[in-house]
Formats: structure tokens, C-alpha cells, sequence
């Protein structure tokens, strides 16, 4: 991860305004920085979507391939998580650096999708115990600035709600081979549901305080963090605590709480932004890397 | 209350009309022909190939009578005698200390070019030498004025006056040295309740003011009493205004920064983050600068 060097009067000034509930960015404790969400920016994905919350860029996209279920759950489709953490991200992340980070972020998502009700992963099954569609979630991080578990869960949601899989037919031959028939229209697909899909809200603990979507000075000031993943509905799906310092079990009581009231508000403006998106329609203008 | 707002992105434009300037600046990209003349001698951003002379950055061309060289817009700090900047301790070395300034190279801080505290003038010891980490370690920010340059291009350092030391509370904004406009002094105490630093390196700090004028005791004691929340919210501001000069290309001096405070007022602080709000801000500062210069 991402860190800056800072000065102990400077950390004591951001200490001491977190106490106060004013930051040095004139946010309150539980206020998120304006993010950018645009989907449907890869045009050879199923579903892609860009998140950016002032300097942290991050870039989803979702391909659906055709595989064979897995043998515990004949009769689901599943998702499998990919991170790649660019080297323009941070200069910690030249040559191979990126990778032990790529790898935790895989598998914090790993355990955030764990839920069952999370994605419905029974709709993408075509056969059971032969054919199902998987879910190649890619994660590329762009820009490293200060709260990239939140970034990219936002991604991975928007990501989902944007993908489109074909829908696909099988027909039985008189022997009894399964053929496999994708539609012939292209607008002819199944979007999924992501009502479930939860989100990360990452609380940083600075001082007696904690605040949520911490900058990279804010970070290099607390010496533990909580990971909340969060439904719509206000559900704690998985929980993990990151960071060399300790937490108080009340502390962490009420960041818990905290995660759960910012993330049903997370997961309303990140649906109202999304449904503004879905009713432009083609007459939204792509913005994507060239804005 | 948490409050999150999200947006779809949207392409910006340059914000205003730009007034007209005296003289049309000639704006190069790298591969773009300056002259076929060859009379010219090539200085920096420029190379020479079949006969044309040719930008290698991108920027705004200069003529000193046959020296033609490309100024880039967006480019490292180089340093020249006399500058203030505003650095950060890197290393700590045997006789020096290693300052970042945003250059291509990290600058150099001597310990026979600080002043000691107490105000002392004495040559210095092996004692100081092993006591130079309790005057500035590692993370510590410090206000300088460039001494000389090395031929290598590093830039080295002194503090050698009561103004200069190390920094105490406040925030640090790191913009582009193209950015900050060379004025006679860079040290401000703007009239809203804080004091600003404008390094020309590109490194801005802001500081609540300091309420005597305590005979610094060679700049190095550091003030740790909490400020107080009225000041917190006047340095939130103008760090928020600084950010929104730096994000439409404005040139950073007191009174832009001052007029864009002002024009800050009626907004929240957290919001003039926004990009709507922040247009509107610097909208109404250009004004101002404009009725000003006119």
C-alpha cells in the first residue's frame, strides 16, 4: 500500500482534527470524498465499470466464460477475483511489489463474496453439473490514493450491475448430447441482481476516533483499520482488521456501527448513480479516459 | 450523518473565456517543428534533427536572442539562488541532511547551514554531529532558502535565518512549481486567519499564525497545543481553495489565493470540492483578478 512520510506535528494536527470531527479536507469523521463512477468503459467485457474518488482510480472488468461447476455446488455458477495492481499505481508497486497486495485484495474479496445470498449464483447455471457461466472479476488499480478496499468494492458492484451474459439455450440431441445455443440477438442477455452485493466500507482508527475513506496522510496516521463489507439492506457480510495496532472490542463495536449506517448510504447514492446511468441509455456521453 | 456523493464523471472544459495576453505565446508538444532557421543555438526541451529544431517537451518556447529553449509546463523544481522552499527531511547523513524538494535531484542541508539553537555561532563539533537527529529526523518538514547549486544540479540549503526552520502544525498541498508565482516574499499572513508558505518548489504550507513573535529560538521548538477549531476551518478552507486554483491552472500568489477564499465564503468547505462549486469559485476569483489588473 501506498504511504507518505509525515512529520509528527503534522500527524498530531490531523489527530487532534479528527477529534474535533473536522478534517483536513474540511470533511466531517463519516463523510466519503466525491466519487466518479462511469460503467460500460471496456468495450470487450461483459460488464466494466471505472471508479474514481479524487486521486484513487480503479478499473473493473467482467468477463463471463462458460465452465464446469465446481464439484461442492454442482448447480451454481461462481466468481473468480483477479487484482492486478498497476506499477503507475505507487512507485512501492514497481516490477513485482504489486503482487503480495494484488493477492490480499483477492482475497479479502474472496471472503466478501463468500456469502451466499451475495450474488445469485444459481441463475448462472445452464447445466447442472456440466455447464455454468463463471465470472472473471478483474480489478486493475491505476492510481493508489488512500482507500482503495472501498474503490474497488464500489467497482465490482457497479461492474455486476453492468454485465450482461448472453442467454444461451441447450437442446438435447435423440442421442442424448447437450448442444448449447447462444441467442441470435445480441441484446438478448440476463443482467444480474445485485441488490446483495455488499460493499467495503474500510474505518480507519485515528486517535479516539475513527473516520471513514481515510486520505494516504490519514492512513500514515492510524495504526489500525477495520473492513466492513456491508449490504444494502445494512447486513455485515465479513469483517477484517488490517494494520499493526490493536482495537478496543467496544472500539470496534462502534465501527462496526458506523460501517453499517455509511454503507446502506454508500450502497443508495452508488444505486441512485447507477440507475441515472442505465436511464441516459446511449445518449450518455462516454466520457472514459480521455475526459 | 454520512454523506456520500457520487457523480457521473463529465468532460470539463476550460472554465471562463481566458483573457487576451499581450503577445500570442508560441505552445509546443514534443515532436512539434520550433524553426528550420539554423541559425539558432539549441538550449533545453529542444533537439536538432534534419536541420529543424525540435521540441523534446511540452511547453512554451523562449528566445533570448539566438538561444531558443522550451519551458515545460509540468516539470521537476530547479532551483536558483535566493529561492524559498519548503522541504522534506529525507535522510539523515553524516554531516548533512538530505531534504526532498520536488527535484531532480534530493537537496542538500548542511549542519554548518542551520542555525543551533539558542543562536549560538560556533564551529561545529563531533558532539552536533551525533545530535543532528534531535534538531530534524526523518518526515520532519522544513522552510529553506537555496544557498548555491552543486554542478550536478542539487540544490543546497540553509536556514540560516530566524524566518527559516522547522515547521510545526498545519498541511502541506504539493503542487507544480510552474504554478507558484515568484514574488518578493512567500511568507503571508493573510488577513482570514492564517499564515501560508509558498515555496517555489511547489510545496504550499499552511500554519496557524503564530500569536507573538517569540525569539526563535533557531526555529527548531515546535508549537504541540492543540489549534483551536476557528483556525482549523480557515486553513481547511484555504487548503480546499488551494486545490481548486491548482485544478483550473491558476498561477498561486496571496491574493489569488485570498480572493479565492473569499469567493469560498458562502460555500461549505467540504463542497468546494465539488466541481461545480469549485468552477463557480474560480469563475468569480478570475473576475476579480482581472478587475484588478485592468
Amino acid at each position: 500500500m501506498a504511504s507518505v512520510v509525515l512529520s509528527e506535528a503534522e500527524k498530531l494536527y490531523i489527530v487532534h482534527g479528527v477529534q474535533e470531527d473536522l478534517r483536513v479536507d474540511g470533511r466531517g469523521c463519516e463523510d466519503y470524498r466525491c466519487a466518479e463512477v462511469e460503467t460500460d468503459v471496456v468495450s470487450n467485457t461483459s460488464g466494466s465499470a471505472r471508479v474514481k474518488l479524487v486521486d484513487t482510480d480503479v478499473l473493473v472488468g467482467i468477463k463471463a466464460e462458460m465452465g464446469t461447476p465446481k464439484l461442492e455446488k454442482p448447480d451454481e455458477g461462481y466468481l473468480e477475483f483477479f487484482v492486478d495492481c498497476s506499477s503507475n499505481a505507487t512507485p512501492e508497486l514497481e516490477g513485482r511489489g504489486g503482487e503480495e497486495l494484488g493477492t490480499d485484495i483477492a482475497n479479502t474479496l474472496y471472503r466478501v463474496f463468500s456469502c451466499e445470498n451475495s450474488v445469485d449464483l444459481k441463475s448462472l447455471c445452464i447445466n447442472p453439473r456440466e455447464h455454468c457461466w463463471v465470472l472473471y472479476v478483474d480489478v486493475l488499480l491505476l492510481e493508489c490514493g488512500g482507500n482503495i478496499f472501498d474503490a474497488i468494492s464500489i467497482a465490482v458492484k457497479a461492474a455486476l450491475f453492468n454485465t450482461r451474459i448472453p442467454k444461451v439455450r441447450v437442446l438435447e440431441d435423440e442421442e442424448g448430447t447437450k448442444e448449447i445455443e447462444l441467442s441470435d440477438d445480441p441484446y438478448d442477455c440476463i443482467r444480474l441482481n445485485v441488490e446483495e452485493v455488499p460493499c467495503i466500507v474500510t474505518l480507519s482508527k485515528i486517535g479516539y476516533r475513527h473516520v471513514v475513506d481515510a486520505t494516504l496522510q490519514e492512513e500514515a496516521c492510524s495504526l489500525a483499520s477495520l473492513l466492513v463489507s456491508v449490504t444494502s439492506k445494512g447486513a455485515l457480510t465479513s469483517m477484517k482488521k488490517v494494520g499493526k495496532g490493536s482495537l478496543d472490542p467496544e472500539s470496534i463495536f462502534e465501527m462496526m456501527e458506523t460501517g453499517q449506517r455509511v454503507g446502506k448510504s454508500l450502497h443508495i447514492a452508488l444505486q441512485k448513480i447507477l440507475d441515472e446511468e442505465e436511464s441516459l441509455g446511449t445518449s450518455r456521453p462516454k466520457v472514459g479516459f480521455l475526459g | 450523518m454520512a454523506a456520500v456523493t457520487m457523480r457521473l464523471p463529465q468532460v470539463r472544459g476550460p472554465v471562463g473565456t481566458s483573457a487576451p495576453r499581450g503577445a500570442e505565446k508560441h505552445l509546443v508538444a514534443p515532436g512539434d517543428t520550433i524553426t528550420t532557421d539554423t541559425g539558432y543555438m539549441r538550449g533545453h526541451g529542444t533537439y536538432v534533427e534534419d536541420d529543424k529544431l525540435i521540441a523534446s517537451v511540452a511547453g512554451v518556447v523562449e528566445r533570448v536572442n539566438k538561444l531558443v529553449c522550451v519551458r515545460a509546463l509540468k516539470a521537476r523544481y530547479n532551483g536558483e539562488v535566493g529561492d524559498i522552499v519548503v522541504g522534506r527531511i529525507t535522510e539523515v547523513q553524516q554531516k548533512r541532511w538530505k531534504v526532498e524538494t520536488n527535484s531532480r535531484l534530493d537537496s542538500v542541508l548542511l549542519l554548518s547551514s542551520i542555525n543551533l539553537p539558542g543562536g549560538e555561532l560556533r564551529r561545529r563539533s563531533a558532539e552536533d554531529e551525533l545530535a543532528m537527529r534531535d534538531y530534524l529526523q526523518e518526515g520532519d518538514l522544513i522552510s529553506a532558502e537555496v544557498q548555491s547549486i552543486f554542478s550536478d544540479g542539487a540544490v543546497s540549503l540553509h536556514t540560516r535565518s530566524l524566518k527559516y526552520g522547522k515547521l510545526a502544525q498545519g498541511v502541506l498541498v504539493q503542487v507544480s512549481p510552474s504554478l507558484v508565482k515568484r514574488q518578493k516574499t512567500h511568507f503571508h499572513d493573510l488577513p482570514c486567519g492564517a499564515s501560508v508558505i509558498l515555496g517555489n518548489n511547489g510545496f504550499i504550507w499552511i500554519y496557524p499564525t503564530p500569536e507573538q513573535k517569540e525569539e526563535e529560538a533557531g526555529g527548531f521548538t515546535t508549537n504541540l497545543e492543540p489549534v483551536p477549531l476557528s483556525e482549523r476551518e480557515v486553513i481547511s478552507r484555504l487548503r480546499n481553495c488551494i486545490v481548486a486554483l491548482v485544478n483550473h491552472k491558476m498561477m498561486l500568489f496571496d491574493t489569488s489565493i485570498l480572493y479565492c477564499y473569499e469567493a469560498s465564503l458562502p460555500h461549505q468547505i467540504k463542497d468546494i470540492l465539488k466541481p461545480e462549486v469549485m468552477e463557480e469559485i474560480i469563475l468569480e476569483a478570475r473576475q476579480r483578478l482581472l478587475d484588478l489588473e485592468g
